[in-house]
């Protein structure tokens, strides 16, 4: 770009406009490719009193929708792991961010492609409680009302409660007139914020990705390829392939046609851009080790907003001076102490951390036993490099330092959210609100409380830059490593031997003293015989 | 007084000299994909680096059929004879002005201490450095040829560096032992015109 916006609201409205743009010809592209003119259909020419009343409205053509969403995890928030045989997905995971889901889910489940979770008694089985709008909305106006467990707010309310903020409510009718595909701003308006706020979570997805230019991420850019998350991610019968619970570490089997039945993820590299993409051999034999996020991918939180790198929960509670909870931002405005939360650690324009991964991630759940002397492991990544399914690859590893139960020595869920007498977010005490959050998942809590460390690894794959932005040689085959210190690779540039090194230099120095010695001492003599 | 006899034939000049440049910018070159130093930088030491030793490899095809076919190979058949003397005379002689114990003729060009270092280069150095750098070269091919099974990157580097350190090291050696002729530099400008100055 060629003019610098150094102020923020600068950059807010030129994102604003930017956005309002590409929305404008996003619509006006798919009224063209669209063969229906969802205005004109009589269901949908009512004022509509709630979500599940539109979702009723929608399933009167589209019969198999509901049934198709119940089964994916959009719906479920279950994932059975086929390698580990882990039940996961966001009802079972923890996680070092806001830890857990369960008892707090009017608050989580503001992301759920439902209507109404508020606790355990949710009923999975109604299909009027699908949220069609969430994902199909294009008008930008649909919006989910945290604490209500995910329902549009009909009539203008404050929120925050006390801030003096009103947010309207949502016209209901008019955006079911206007749904359409998924875009970037629908699959962004949960995936974006996941962790409770912009960017926090993944690291190489945040609202930069609404409209990014080329050199935050090359597919997605706004004016140039402007793919939409479903490009790649190219659902079928509402199944949306590429889940960071099982990834497809490496992919071999070279390009896919769109829209073809394979069983394969499509939205891997390779399935565009086939296995050997680069004109050098030497880089396409690269690919053997190396995932092409690695290299593809020098930085992440690139687009200008911060992600979270640290999260220390043992720190919360503070009030400042004034008796309040005490929040500190950092010279940019970002937060980086929160009462309700403790310390943050945030940062942009990271280098990741790489690791062998060969897809499977084994989670520590709730209710196994953990080491308090080391840092726990929320996930781990497996894989090496002699197993023939892994691949390098770049992870954010973010560190946490959260709540456990060091008598049964297990990592906890504690009650967060919510307007009553347990949750810590309201009450600040650590005590009660885990004893509320482990009553919830009906295992022991000791009543006490400590913290530990925690990791969790987070695959970057998004934010793809351009060609000329990825790696040099030197990234890797120098004295400063991207990958140093990772087993079965040798790298030229870095990884020579330290004793051949020594020996092979030392060899090299004793010959030249050893002629140096010799030819002195010939020309000594020579100066000896002539004076004779 | 001292005569002068022809010993390098206008081949053997080249190939010596391109030999040596070659060596020298590999030397240079392999050093820094190794990474000693940084000069031309990691990728262009690389290209730099596969060019000279394709360069090299051609320049040795031509090598070895000239001295097939013209039977100067023989001048490298190893001898133990006046090795001692050779080094006695490196050690001592050479110090007190005593005769070289080796007159060149054309037949006889290298003292039997040169026939054996280089013997040593051609045959132990020199396939060390080929068949490593012919690895180091292919690996993008070692999974497709079913090579990998056999051989790790890792290996065949230290190998090739263990060559390119001896290389180094008979390099200066050589470089020196140049002025240890008849005159100190008699051996260097037989190896320009030819012509070495014997007494």
């Amino acid at each position: 770009m060629a003019v610098q916006l150094t102020s923020g609201y600068a950059r807010l409205l030129f994102a604003a406009v930017m956005t309002l743009t590409m929305a404008i010809l996003s619509a006006q592209a798919q009224a063209g490719a669209s063969t229906a003119d969802h205005t004109t259909f009589k269901e949908l020419q009512q004022p509509f009193e709630s979500g599940p009343a539109v979702t009723q409205a929608c399933l009167k053509c589209h019969t198999e929708a509901a049934h198709q969403v119940m089964k994916t995890p959009h719906w479920t928030w279950e994932f059975l792991n086929p390698a580990t045989q882990q039940k996961l997905g966001k009802q079972h995971v923890l996680n070092n961010f806001c830890i857990s889901v369960e008892s707090n889910y009017a608050f989580c489940t503001t992301c759920h492609a439902g209507y109404g979770w508020k606790d355990h008694s949710f009923d999975f089985t109604k299909q009027e409680n699908v949220d069609c709008l969430v994902c199909h909305d294009t008008t930008g106006k649909y919006r989910k009302q945290p604490g209500t467990g995910g329902l549009p707010p009909l009539k203008a309310i404050e929120w925050p409660p006390g801030s003096g903020k009103i947010v309207r409510p949502v016209d209901l009718q008019k955006v079911a007139q206007n749904v359409g595909k998924t875009s970037r701003d629908t699959c962004g308006a949960c995936h974006f914020f996941g962790g409770g706020g912009d960017g926090v979570k993944h690291g190489d997805m945040d609202s930069s990705l609404a409209a990014p230019e080329a050199n935050i991420d090359i597919h997605m850019d706004a004016t140039g390829l402007d793919f939409i998350c479903s490009s790649c991610h190219q659902a079928s019968g509402h199944r949306v392939p590429g889940s960071r619970y099982a990834p497809t570490a490496r992919d071999d089997k070279g390009k896919l046609m769109r829209g073809k039945e394979s069983g394969r993820n499509p939205a891997t590299c390779q399935s565009c851009h086939g296995t050997d993409p680069h004109k050098s051999t030497r880089l396409n034999s690269h690919a053997d080790k190396i995932a092409c996020q690695t290299c593809h991918i020098p930085k992440y939180a690139r687009g200008g907003v911060p992600t979270k790198m640290g999260w220390d929960w043992s720190t919360a509670g503070q009030k400042g001076p004034d008796g309040k909870p005490l929040i500190k931002k950092d010279a940019k405005g970002h937060v980086i102490y929160d009462a309700k939360k403790g310390d943050f650690i945030v940062a942009e324009n990271v280098v990741p951390e790489y690791k062998w991964f060969n897809g499977t991630v084994s989670y520590t759940l709730l209710g196994a036993k953990i080491d308090n002397s080391k840092v726990v492991p929320i996930n781990a990544f497996e894989g090496g490099p002699d197993d023939g399914k892994s691949l390098i690859w770049p992870v954010k590893v973010m560190r946490g330092k959260q709540p456990y139960d060091p008598v049964n020595k297990t990592l906890v869920k504690p009650h967060t959210a919510g307007d009553d007498s347990t949750a810590y977010w309201k009450n600040f005490g650590w005590e009660k609100a885990i004893a509320a959050g482990m009553a919830e998942t009906g295992l022991p809590f000791s009543g006490k409380v400590d913290f530990v460390e925690t990791e969790m690894a987070w695959p970057i794959t998004h934010m793809v830059a351009a060609k000329d932005e990825s790696l040099g040689c030197v990234d890797c085959h120098g004295a400063n490593s991207r990958l140093a210190g990772l087993p079965g690779i040798y790298m030229p540039g870095h990884s020579a031997s330290r004793l051949l090194d020594t020996a092979g230099w030392g060899l090299a120095a004793l010959c030249l003293v050893g002629v140096i010695g010799h030819g002195g001492i010939r020309i000594l003599a020579a100066r000896k015989g002539s004076e004779k | 007084m001292s005569e002068k006899i022809y010993v390098f034939k206008v081949f053997e000049r080249i190939w010596h000299w391109s030999q040596a440049g070659l060596i020298i910018f590999l030397l240079i070159t392999g050093f820094e994909v190794h990474g000693s130093y940084t000069l031309f930088g990691f990728q262009q030491a690389v290209d730099l680096h596969t060019i000279a030793a394709w360069s090299l490899v051609g320049l040795w095809v031509f090598a070895i059929f000239w001295h097939f076919t013209t039977g100067e190979w023989k001048q490298y058949l190893p001898t133990f004879q006046k090795v001692d003397a050779m080094i006695k005379y490196y050690a001592f002689g050479i110090f007190t002005n005593a005769p070289h114990p080796f007159k060149a003729t054309t037949l006889k060009k290298h003292n039997p201490l040169q026939r054996l270092a280089y013997l040593g280069v051609m045959l132990f150095i020199g396939p060390l450095i080929w068949f490593t750098g012919w690895f180091y070269i292919f690996y993008d091919k070692w999974t497709e040829w079913g090579w990998d099974q056999y051989l790790s990157l890792e290996w065949v580097a230290f190998f090739h560096t263990v060559a390119a350190f001896l290389m180094l090291a008979f390099l200066i050696v050589h470089v020196y032992l140049t002025t240890a002729g008849h005159t100190p530099t008699s051996h260097i400008k037989a190896m320009i015109t030819g012509w070495e100055e014997v007494e």
